[in-house]
């Protein structure tokens, strides 16, 4: 049984010039307790699709179901289900990191002691505790994206969404917050969706790659399976087979024009 | 469930609020500039109103401060979506409906909290008005705040720069103000301009608060000012709660 799954979900933006296809129609299925990469390259329609599969954005066609609720009949039940991470955060600058964490559990229906608690928690795990009475305008970036991290995580959500996480966090935050997701996989059972330029994290952290391109879906498996499939070899690297699948890798040799 | 999202994010912008006391001063001042420099010139002046000038003034004033500071609020709304916490709030499953009338309601009270000082100052000037009149007045100015408040955050949903969002706002406010009567009664109007006014909803509740200001609280003006003030809320939060559920564009 599926925890998201999507048929043909898409979305076009109207713009003065014109209609813009963001994403086309997008076929995928995320088993429980997966963790699931789901990269492309600029522009693929990756943070778009996220902006659907929580209830931000009205898909313009298609449907989606997410943590057993319907998408466009059950919104509320998605937005309880699940945690969101945007990909430029969404904190406020002039409120203080706690105060911050504790309204976002409350919003998330925890009762006052329950948010209190839950924002040392995670503070605590996110290497947050010193800078808890902080104004949120006084954090560095990769301190910001930490704390980004910790208000997806406030209600335990059963499906995760991190669009580009660990961009901005130094190696060693980076190395915690993978430990963290695997943590959050292994002992909660938490599906975990997950966007990222840094194809060594794909390799290390996901079960399971989708890689989109100009908004639909053009590759998946797991990530030997495709560097086997598009680089040639289990022992190639994740950047080889990405190049290979999304057509950006230097031309083969015949295609290559003559007189430059 | 539906009390506790709203004050929820009521508090939110109120402890907002309560920090800075240059938001909670600042849209006194305009009002505070023309009841010292303004007001005086009235005094002798016949306004084709019982009571005193101050009593004709100071209502104008009030719905002013509140006409300007609520058509504004939509400013924050811009920038929350610029740092991305309007929609970090909109993932979360508090209601849609509190989400703006929380921040609504703490506008209404900001500007109620502002009329209390500005009608403390006026009465330093000389404002005199009986006590009940004065509260009706400020459930005025509360539900004008919250109606024009609901409709600037609605408005601010749907542009995306602060540059497209002033320059709209103003040129609603300014001739609102001055076709309402609000520093000047209509009564004192030509014929064509007293009939444009009365297109204006705020026209209503300056001509009722007046009447409230001199202590004759049975009048038409005031079962006009009451049933226009509480169905301009209605349609103003209708609106609002409809753009806040629609997902963003
Ligand atoms: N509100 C919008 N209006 C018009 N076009 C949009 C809008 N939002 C996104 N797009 C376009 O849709 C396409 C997909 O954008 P999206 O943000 O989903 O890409 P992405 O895969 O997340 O890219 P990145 O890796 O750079 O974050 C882009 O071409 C973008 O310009
Ligand atoms: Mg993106």
């Amino acid at each position: 049984m599926a925890i998201i799954s999507t048929a043909g979900l898409a979305r076009t933006f109207q713009t003065k010039r014109g209609p813009v296809e963001a994403v086309r129609g997008i076929d995928l299925t995320v088993r429980p307790g997966e963790i699931l990469g789901f990269l492309g390259p600029n522009g693929a329609g990756k943070t778009t699709t996220l902006r659907m599969l929580t209830t931000l954005l009205a898909p313009t066609g298609g449907a989606a179901t997410v943590a057993g609720c319907d998408l466009a009949r059950d919104p509320g039940g998605v937005r309880e289900k699940t945690g969101y991470v945007a990909q430029s955060g969404g904190v406020d600058p002039t409120i203080s990191v706690r105060e911050e964490l504790v309204t976002q559990g409350r919003l998330y229906r925890l009762t006052k002691p329950q948010a209190a608690a839950r924002a040392e928690e995670l503070a605590g795990q996110l290497h947050l505790t010193e800078l808890l009475d902080r104004k949120c305008a006084a954090l560095s970036g990769g301190q910001r994206r930490r704390l980004d991290i910790a208000m997806g995580l406030m209600h335990r959500p059963e499906v995760l969404f991190l669009d580009e996480p660990t961009t901005g966090l130094d190696p060693g935050s980076r190395a915690d917050l993978w430990d963290l997701v695997r943590r959050l996989r292994d002992e909660y059972g938490t599906t975990v969706f997950l966007t990222t330029h840094y194809l060594d994290e794909a390799d290390a952290l996901a079960d399971r790659l989708v890689i989109v391109d100009k908004g639909t879906v053009v590759a998946e498996g797991t990530p030997s399976a495709l560097k086997l499939t598009y680089a040639g070899s289990v022992d190639a690297t994740l950047q080889d087979a990405f190049l290979a699948i999304t057509g950006r890798g230097p031309a083969p040799q015949d295609q290559t024009p003559v007189a430059v | 469930m539906l009390l506790h999202d709203i004050a929820l994010v009521f508090g939110r912008y109120a402890r907002q609020t309560l920090r800075s006391r240059f938001q909670m001063l600042f849209g006194i001042l305009m009002p505070l500039l023309y009841l010292l420099f303004f007001g005086p010139l009235l005094t002798d002046l016949p306004l084709g109103s019982h009571g005193s000038s101050w009593q004709v003034l100071v209502p104008g004033l009030l719905l002013q401060l509140g006409l300007f500071g609520a058509a504004f609020s939509g400013f924050a709304v811009i920038i929350e979506k610029q740092t991305g916490v309007l929609e970090r709030m909109r993932v979360t499953p508090v209601s849609r409906l509190a989400l703006l009338l929380g921040r609504v309601l703490r506008d209404a009270l900001l500007f109620v909290f502002q009329s209390v000082l500005l009608v403390l100052a006026a009465m330093a000037m000389g404002l005199r008005a009986p006590l009940a009149g004065v509260l009706i007045g400020f459930a005025f100015v509360g539900l004008l705040s919250m109606s024009l408040a609901a409709l600037s955050c609605a408005f601010a949903m749907t542009v995306q720069t602060p540059v497209e969002f002033g320059p709209v706002i103003n040129s609603i406010a300014m001739p609102s103000m001055l076709l309402s009567g609000l520093m000047l009664p209509m009564a004192l109007a030509p014929g064509w301009l007293d009939v444009l006014s009365r297109f204006m909803p705020v026209r209503y509740l300056v001509d009722a608060m007046r009447d409230a200001y001199v202590g004759e609280y049975a009048t038409s003006s005031m079962l006009y000012g009451v049933i226009v003030a509480l169905c301009f809320a209605t349609l103003a939060v209708t609106v609002g709660t409809r753009v806040f559920r629609k997902a963003g564009a």
